[in-house]
Order: structure tokens, then sequence, then C-alpha cells
């Protein structure tokens, strides 16, 4: 096995797409975890994080861009950020532990794959595009689209994630993501709840994303269920049918984390509360 | 010697002093297992089975040795072959050699996912990893069993075709998957249930949970070209370790000598071994050293926990409140070999409480999982978290306060203890007025709330221990014992010994000696060493004291019973003396005129070891939208008799308090279809981490034994016993509904809960 470190985006183009079996890393938390119990075997590490663009945060055309290979602890460095994407980076935070997340990336987070993934479903109530370089130049897709199923990306031979890009945020917006575990940290989610919404000065929900973790081979976004919100100001009959939505978007596995109904049933609880929360920050200072 | 113990104004006893292990362990310096390593030294590797039941047709490990690098492979064929009736009495539990050796190195069975199959030693882990790559094992795969039901039916694939279960009347002439049966009556339980006024009756489960230390088990051996050898490791026993060690491989003890090496934990599951045979094989083959660690999934896949439990109870009391019946049946879920079940299970079950009729049944089962070891108290947290759950139902049945229903049945000193024999200062009934009178019990409870309590006792235990102390030239002193230090043992050692010879405790420094430099001492376990290792080691500084005494006399040309040991320093109490007091310095410097070196070993093996009790007080809120339970408050309360150094007795408490509660809440094994475990992590077997509990209160009840020099009595262990029953009372409150199976996930509550609706 072989280690680069490339200094730009081509260089680890070529590498990525020259090389056997070779994977890129940032923060390596779950690739070392993989070769360590032997289920991958990689012949090449491209490792991105010499590469300037891949680190850091940035605001960008009213929104924010994030390197692939930023720390999640990183991200709570950013005040603006923060205020925009409080959910996002809340999503990015509780994965694992301090010492991990030192190292884990929100990059690294979405290329991994796992429908558990905490901070995806996140990325994709908030409507994020990730920024593709590969052998054929750079491309753009929604975070949505990034993952295949499980373990599983949509990126090509050659290909790694750059950059993630938010959309310029409207006043009074916000996001919130929540997420099911038997203790209290250190933990998958059995389920995870992403919402972002916008409201308007007289509390009505005038935009709504809703996106599930856990729940599918790939996290979802589950349209009817933010639509679900938009003209209410989240009364009991709203709520209730974005819970139904959600039960119904939900395809979920038995495994050793969760039962079916389980996830089915924490779905509709933990997003009602994600979006009461995302909803109670977007009103804040209005 | 007997005046310089009963001298008890304490100055040291009873304080909280720097521990004199701690700041090598704060700052990474102490050595544990893992961090041994020698010149030349190799590394091994085990190769484990991938079936949870399989009869070895052939392992062909030709390659392997092939390879370049690698120096030993190793089978179970190269242990010396052991008779089934080969036991080591490893104090609480015998270890059956056989079966031991099975667990280090199969030998014509697999029994569970994970046993080890064959071992290589190589120069690097890589070659030893690839090694394992190439060694072939034909097996031929047999149907696995589980779950304690299923083990016990009629068609269950059998494991041992020579199990025939024992404790029977007649023993069956079949084999099957019950090892051993157990009944313990007195008086007519049927006919008291029947007159009793209300009666609870209730099946309960619990499942199988490891001790999760956070040390691996790690070993170094080195065997000699003559045959000696020596083992550097961490384990509850170094004495254990070479007893068990020399059996399966065929050595004489004194060729044997074991290092001990600090240890990270050990909860009951480091009282065997599983390494170190493996590796003195592997030396002996390759004349190098060689060390064999585990990974955390080989901890979880290969050595034992505590076992799963089925338990029925009919509880019966008057309506007053007195116990007047209890029919009990108890199955153990003892994992692959006979062993480590409900006999502790049995006699501890009921044990708080005076009951005139009562009929006990149990029976350990064996199945398709690692087999289960001690795991703090063992066998004793499950048998009691049925009574305790079941006395809170009758409480609430009489309207009547928990405390209160177990003042009116607890076991008083005089009372008749499980043999028969009555009870010594027990000091149950002092335990349960303090958690009575505590500020928590009173406390007002929060929205979705719930308080539980619970009590649990052990027996402990005695035992054999051998100490030393020596008196250095300087006045200083090295206390020397045969026990690992796993719960600040040092340190109470040391303080032990200061307050005998009165001297700083600083003076005093305390070291673990290995198996060549001591003599025999019993394994650390049954909550044993600060009792008995203590009370050798306060014998053994009254003794120091004396000959100090001896000494000043022939220095002032007296007689020793002229001279008075006083603050470290001997007074002249001859009449019309007026000798100024010689210190201990003075004297211990003067040796070579004296009469030599001045130091005492002292042998013990006391039998009069007193159990303890704990009351826990847990209040949980309740999720009720998600079935997640939070613990928000919880007081431990302990009968201790007196703690040498209170901080590490609260710290047994609350590691007690916090294991059990793990068990509780979300602790449990998952095999999958193929009987392989598929969370053999600590990600998906889920202890509690620090953020999923509150601070753990303790409330020390100090009522000394009577017999011990400074009251000692063992607290190691009682702890883990009331939290799965406090725990569950508690969920039950804030529930409004009983819950019998534990753990109590989310995913079962909310379950319970919406059934319920």
């Amino acid at each position: 096995m072989t280690y680069h470190a490339p200094a730009n985006v081509e260089e680890a183009i070529s590498l990525l797409g020259s090389q056997d079996n070779a994977w890129p890393v940032a923060g390596g938390t779950d690739l070392l975890v993989q070769m360590r119990s032997g289920r991958i075997k990689p012949g090449a590490i491209v490792d991105i994080k010499q590469i300037a663009r891949t680190m850091g945060t940035s605001a960008k055309d009213g929104g924010f861009v994030i390197g692939a290979a930023t720390p999640c602890t990183a991200l709570l460095k950013d005040d603006a950020l923060c205020k925009a994407w409080p959910g996002l980076v809340e999503a990015a935070n509780l994965i694992g532990s301090v010492q991990v997340r030192n190292r884990a990336t929100i990059g690294g987070n979405l290329c991994n794959a796992s429908p558990a993934a905490d901070s995806v479903p996140a990325l994709i109530a908030a409507d994020a595009r990730c920024v593709i370089a590969g052998p054929q130049g750079e491309r753009e897709i929604a975070a949505a689209e990034l993952p295949a199923g499980p373990g599983r990306t949509n990126l090509g031979k050659g290909e790694f994630l750059v950059e993630i890009v938010l959309p310029p945020r409207e006043a009074m917006s916000s996001d919130a993501y929540l997420r099911s575990i038997p203790r209290t940290e250190m933990d998958i989610a059995v389920v995870g709840a992403g919402v972002s919404l916008s409201r308007d000065k007289d509390g009505v929900c005038t935009q709504a994303r809703v996106a599930l973790g856990a729940v599918a081979p790939t996290a979802l976004l589950v349209a009817d269920a933010g639509e679900a919100l938009v003209g209410s100001q989240l009364d009991d009959s709203a709520l209730a049918k974005m819970e139904e939505a959600v039960k119904a978007a939900c395809s979920p596995i038995d495994d050793k984390r969760g039962t079916i109904d389980y996830r089915i049933a924490m779905a509709a609880v933990y997003t009602k509360r994600a979006a009461k929360i995302a909803y109670d920050r977007a009103g804040e200072g209005a | 010697m007997s005046g310089v113990l009963e001298k008890q104004e304490l100055k040291i006893v009873g304080t909280r002093p720097v521990r004199p292990d701690g700041a090598d362990k704060v700052t990474g310096k102490a050595v544990y297992g893992g961090d041994y390593h020698l010149p030349g030294m190799l590394w091994g590797a085990v190769l484990r089975s991938p079936h949870a039941h399989a009869k070895i047709i052939s392992i062909d490990t030709r390659k392997a040795a092939a390879l370049s690098g690698v120096k030993a492979v190793a089978t179970h064929s190269d242990f010396r072959e052991s008779d089934d009736s080969d036991e080591i009495n490893a104090g609480e539990t015998m270890i059956d050699i056989d079966a031991a050796a099975q667990m280090c190195l199969a030998k014509d069975k697999v029994f569970y996912d994970g046993q080890p199959v064959a071992a290589v030693a190589a120069t690097s882990a890589e070659i030893a990893a690839a090694a394992l790559d190439l060694i072939d094992v034909q097996y031929e795969v047999l149907p696995h069993v589980i779950e304690i039901e299923d083990a016990m039916r009629e068609d269950a694939p059998v494991l041992h075709d020579d199990m025939f279960t024992q404790g029977m009347p007649e023993t069956p002439k079949t084999a099957s998957n019950v090892s051993m049966r157990l009944e313990k009556i007195t008086g007519d339980a049927d006919a008291a249930l029947d007159d009793a006024d209300v009666v609870v009756t209730r099946r309960y489960t619990t499942q199988m949970v490891h001790q999760g230390y956070i040390e691996p088990q790690s070993c170094v051996a080195s065997v000699s070209a003559d045959g000696q050898a020596q083992i550097w490791c961490s384990s509850q026993g170094a004495f254990m370790v070479r007893s068990v060690a020399a059996a399966i491989t065929g050595m004489n003890l004194s060729d044997l000598r074991v290092v001990p090496l600090e240890i990270g934990g050990g909860f009951g599951g480091k009282t065997t071994i599983y390494l170190e045979p493996v590796a003195l094989v592997l030396s002996r083959k390759s004349g190098r050293p060689v060390k064999l660690a585990l990974s955390r999934d080989e901890v979880f896949r290969s050595t034992g926990p505590g076992p799963g439990t089925i338990m029925e109870l009919s509880l019966g009391a008057t309506k007053d409140g007195i116990l007047t019946a209890a029919v009990m049946d108890l199955k153990y879920q003892v994992g692959a070999f006979a062993g480590s079940g409900c006999g502790a299970g049995v006699m501890h079950a009921l044990g708080c409480y005076r009951i005139e009729n009562t009929r006990v049944t149990g029976c350990d089962v064996v199945s398709n999982m690692p087999s289960t070891n001690a795991y703090r108290a063992p066998s004793a947290p499950q048998a009691e978290f049925a009574v305790e759950c079941a006395m809170d139902e009758i409480a609430e049945q009489l309207g009547m306060d928990p405390i209160e229903l177990r003042e009116k049945n607890g076991v008083k000193p005089g009372d008749p203890s499980f043999s028969g024999a009555p009870l010594g200062q027990v000091a149950f009934m002092e335990t349960l007025a303090a958690a009575k009178s505590h500020p928590h019990y009173s406390a007002p409870l929060g929205p979705n709330q719930g308080r539980g309590i619970a009590a649990g006792w052990w027996v402990n235990h005695g035992g054999e221990s051998t100490v030393m102390v020596s008196i250095n030239e300087d006045g200083s002193a090295v206390v020397a014992t045969g026990n690992p230090d796993i719960g600040g043992s040092r340190a109470s050692m040391a303080m032990m010994a200061a307050e005998v010879l009165q001297i700083p405790m600083q003076k005093v420094r305390p070291i673990v000696a290995d198996t060549a430099s001591i003599g025999y001492s019993m394994l650390t376990g049954g909550s044993r060493t600060t009792f008995a290792t203590g009370r050798a080691v306060c014998e053994a500084s009254a003794e120091v004291v004396e000959i100090l005494k001896s000494r000043a006399a022939m220095m002032w040309g007296v007689e020793p019973d002229q001279v008075e040991w006083h603050d470290g320093e001997a007074r002249c109490t001859a009449p019309g003396s007026d000798e100024a007091p010689l210190g201990i310095k003075q004297i211990a410097s003067q040796t070579a005129k004296t009469g030599g070196p001045i130091n005492a070993e002292i042998v013990v093996n006391p039998h009069d070891a007193l159990p303890t009790y704990g009351v826990h007080i847990c209040d949980v809120e309740l999720d009720r939208e998600t079935g997640h339970v939070s613990v928000v408050r919880y007081t431990a309360v302990q009968d201790v008799g007196r703690a040498i150094h209170p901080s590490y007795v609260e710290g047994q408490a609350q590691g007690g308090a916090v294991q059990g509660i793990g068990w509780a809440l979300n602790e449990a094994y998952v095999f999958d279809a193929n009987g392989r475990m598929d969370n053999s992590g600590f990600l998906d077997y889920r202890m509690p981490v620090a953020s999923d509990l509150p601070m753990i209160d303790t409330l020390l009840v100090e009522v000394p034994h009577p017999t011990h020099p400074f009251g000692v009595k063992g607290v190691g262990e009682v702890p883990i016993v009331p939290p799965l029953a406090a725990v569950t009372n508690a969920v039950s409150h804030a529930a409004g509904m009983r819950f019998f199976d534990l753990p109590l996930t989310p995913d079962r509550v909310y379950a319970a809960i919406n059934s319920q609706s």
C-alpha cells in the first residue's frame, strides 16, 4: 500500500485514477477502522488534506463553502455558519467523540455513504451541493445524490469530493437535526431527522425540507413531509400530516440497532421535534 | 501484637491520601499488560472459529509454518493431555483445566464463534496475521443453539456428549445441555404460598453481559532453554495464572514465574486465562519471548461474560408485610462449558430476608456462546433482581413503603445464614435506615419521573494471603503482597501498615510481588483483598513493631516489655530510665548490631468474612414518546464495615452502580442467524458513557467488622447487585406498568408502553 498527499486537485485526480484500488482519505476515522477490521485493503491512500480548497469554511455568494476535509469541530469556529446553519453544524458535531470530530470531516461522513451518517440528513435538508472533481473536470450534484447505497457512492473512478456548497439563507430561516440513539453520545443513529425551514413574520412556514437518515439504504429527502408544514404555523394538524408523510417514506431494516416498527415511529417523533426546534430558531430575532 | 492492633485512635485509616500508584497511572507511565516488550520478542496471533458449533476435522498449519518470519505454530496438541478431573481452586470458583485449555485452543470441537483454534508467532504482527490466513481448518458445521429454552429442548443439539446432569437424585443416562441442578428447601413453600395474603408470581429474564474492563488481556511469555519460564501479564491473581498455565502446559510450578503488571479492570473477568498457555507453547517452540494481546472484538467473542438468566418467582406475604413463602426457579445460561452458574444465585436470591418457607431450584445450561466467567458478585445480581422487583410489587399491593417492607423482613445478626450458621455482625438494618432517611428518598419527583429502590447483598470471602513487611535502614517500610491493585489496594495496604507502624503513609511503599518473590496469595476476588490481605498487612506490621521494640530494648539494655511504641518511636518505660526515645530510623540503621534485618512475613486464611448489604435509590425520567430512560438521580447506600480509604470505597459503590445501570438499560449480546456475535465492540455493546449518568451519590454505613483489625468488610461486589432492580422499579413507576425483562432498551420500553395503551 502506498500513501500520497497531493498538493492540488489535479494531482489527486491523477493519483486516484492511476493507482490500483486507491482511496481518498480526509480525517480517516472511517477508512482506518475499515482497514483495521479487514473490510477494505486499499492499494493506495490519497490524502486530500494538503489541497487548500478542501480545508476550511468561507462565505460565498450569500451562502457558504465547506472544504470536504474540514474537521467537524472546525465548523464550530465559523460564527456566521453556525448562525445560518446551526442544525448542520450540530449534526456534524454529534459524530463520535470530540477527539474523533477533531479528525472526522463532513465530506468524509457523506462519502462513507452510511445510511445512518449524522451530517447527511442535515446536508440534504439544507439543499447542499457537492463539488466533485474528476478526470472529466468538475461537476456539481445534490448531497442526496452522492450516496448510492450502504457504503457505495456515485463517484466515478478518479473522482473525489472537493467542496460542499450551502445555498444563500433567507431571513427567518433555520434548521435542526436530531437523532435517536439508545445512549446520549458515542453512538450511531437508529434514526436521524434533519429539518430546514423558513417562516414569515406571522410565523407561517414558507418553505421546509425534511430529510431522514437510517430508515432507507440512503438518507432521504421527504418532499411531502416538508410540504405538509408549508403554510402552517406548525400546528398539530400540520405536524400530524408531516409525521404521516415521514412514516410513509421510511423503508428501514430490522437490525441490532433497531426494529422496523421502532425506526418508523421514531422517524416521526424526531422529525416533529426537529421541526419545532428549527421553527423556533427561525423565529428568534423576529 | 494484639496490643498494637487494639490501639484505636485512628490517624490514617479513614483519611483520603493520594494513592501510591496514582502518579504513574495518570501520567501514562504505569506498565499494563499491553505495554510490555522484550528484546527479540515475537508477535503472536490466534486463529478463531468462524462457526458457533462444529467438529474440527483437520488443521493443516504447514503453509503458515513455512511463511518467512513465522517461528512457531501451536494447536491444542501442544498442550499436556489433561484428565477430566483436573481442577484448580481459584477461590470463589474452580477452574476446570480441560475446559480452560479448550478456551485457549480448541481440542476436537468448537463450541462458539471466536473460540481459538490455532496460533502462530512471527517476527511482526503483520506476518503473524498473514500466517493465520494460511492455516487450513476443515470443519463439519453442526447445528447451534444459543437461548436457554432452546438448549433445554429434547431435540436440541447437544454440545458435550459426556454432559450428564449433576445434582439429580439419579444421574441421567442421556447427555444434555443441562450441566447441573441444585435445590434448597426450607419449610413447606407450596402450603405457605396457598396461605399467603398476597402473592406475586412473575417470570424475569436478564441477558448475558460482559464485564467491559477497559484493558484487553495481554501477555508476554518467555521460556528458557532449560525449561524455566516467565510470564508478564495483568490478571486478578498471578498465582492463578501460574497454576492454570502450568497445568495446561505441563510445567512444574517452581519453573514458572508470573510477574504481575498493572491491571486495567477485571471485575471477575480476569480470574481465568485465555492467552498465557498459548504464549508459553509458542515461546517454547520458537525459543523467543512471545507476546499475545487480544483486540476488543476478541475480548467480546472469546472471554467469559456473566450469564444470562430466566427466573420464575412466586413470593408470598401476609397482609402485614411479613414474607412467608418463596418458590423460585433459576436457569443460568453459562455458555460453552459448565460452571459460573446458578450456585451463587441459589445462595443469594433470598438472602436479604427471613422467609420461613422457601424452595429455590437452579440449573446451568450450556449453549454455543463464550463460556461465562465471574462478573462482580457473580450470579447474584440476576437472582436478586427478580426478588427485588417482586418485593416492590408486594409493597405496592400492600400500600407499604418499600423500605419498610424490607425492614420488616431483613436479616439481622444471629438470623440463620444460607448454611444455617447464625449471621455475624451484619448491618442490613442500619443500611436500610440510612437509605430511608437520606434526603434523596423523600425528594419530590418531576413529571414522567419514577423512583425505584432495591436492596442487595454479597457473601464476601476471606482466603489465603501472604504479606511481607520490611523496614528499610532509613526507617521507611515496604509492604509486599501477592494481590494486584485493581481498586486502590496499594493505598489501603499502605494506610493500614502506616497506621500500625505509626509512621506517615508516604514512608510506606506497597508493592505487588511476583510469584517467586512472595508466598502464595489467592487471587483478588470475592471482595477479599482489603479484608484478608489487609489483615495480614496489619499482623505483619504489628509483628514488625514487636521486633522494633525488642531491638530498642536491646539497645537500652532493658526488657522488651519495658518498651512502648508511640508515634513511630520506641519509648523506654523502665523505672528510673531517662533514655531519649529511639525513632524507627535510629533502630533500623543499627540492625547489623542488633540481630539483622527487620521484617515479618505473615500468612492468613480467614474464614470470618462478613456479608455486606447495599440499598440503592434510583430516579429515572421516561420519554414516553421514544421509550428512552434517563437516570436522573442515583444514590448508593452501602454497609462497608470501615472504609480504609473512603474515596476508593465510594468509587467501588459508584462503579458497581454504573455497571448495574448498564446491565439494566442497554447491555446485551446480539448473535446473527449463524450464532456469530454481531455486536463485538463498545459501539453496539452499549455500556453507559459518562453523559448517560448523573453523579452517583454514595453513603457509606460504617458498622465495623468485630474481628478484623480495622473493621473491614468486603465492599467491591455488593454495589452491582441492587441497580438492576432499582432501575427497573423506577422505570415501572415512571411508566405505570411493570417490566420484567432486561435490558430496558428504548425500543423495548416503547413497545411495552404502546402495547398497553
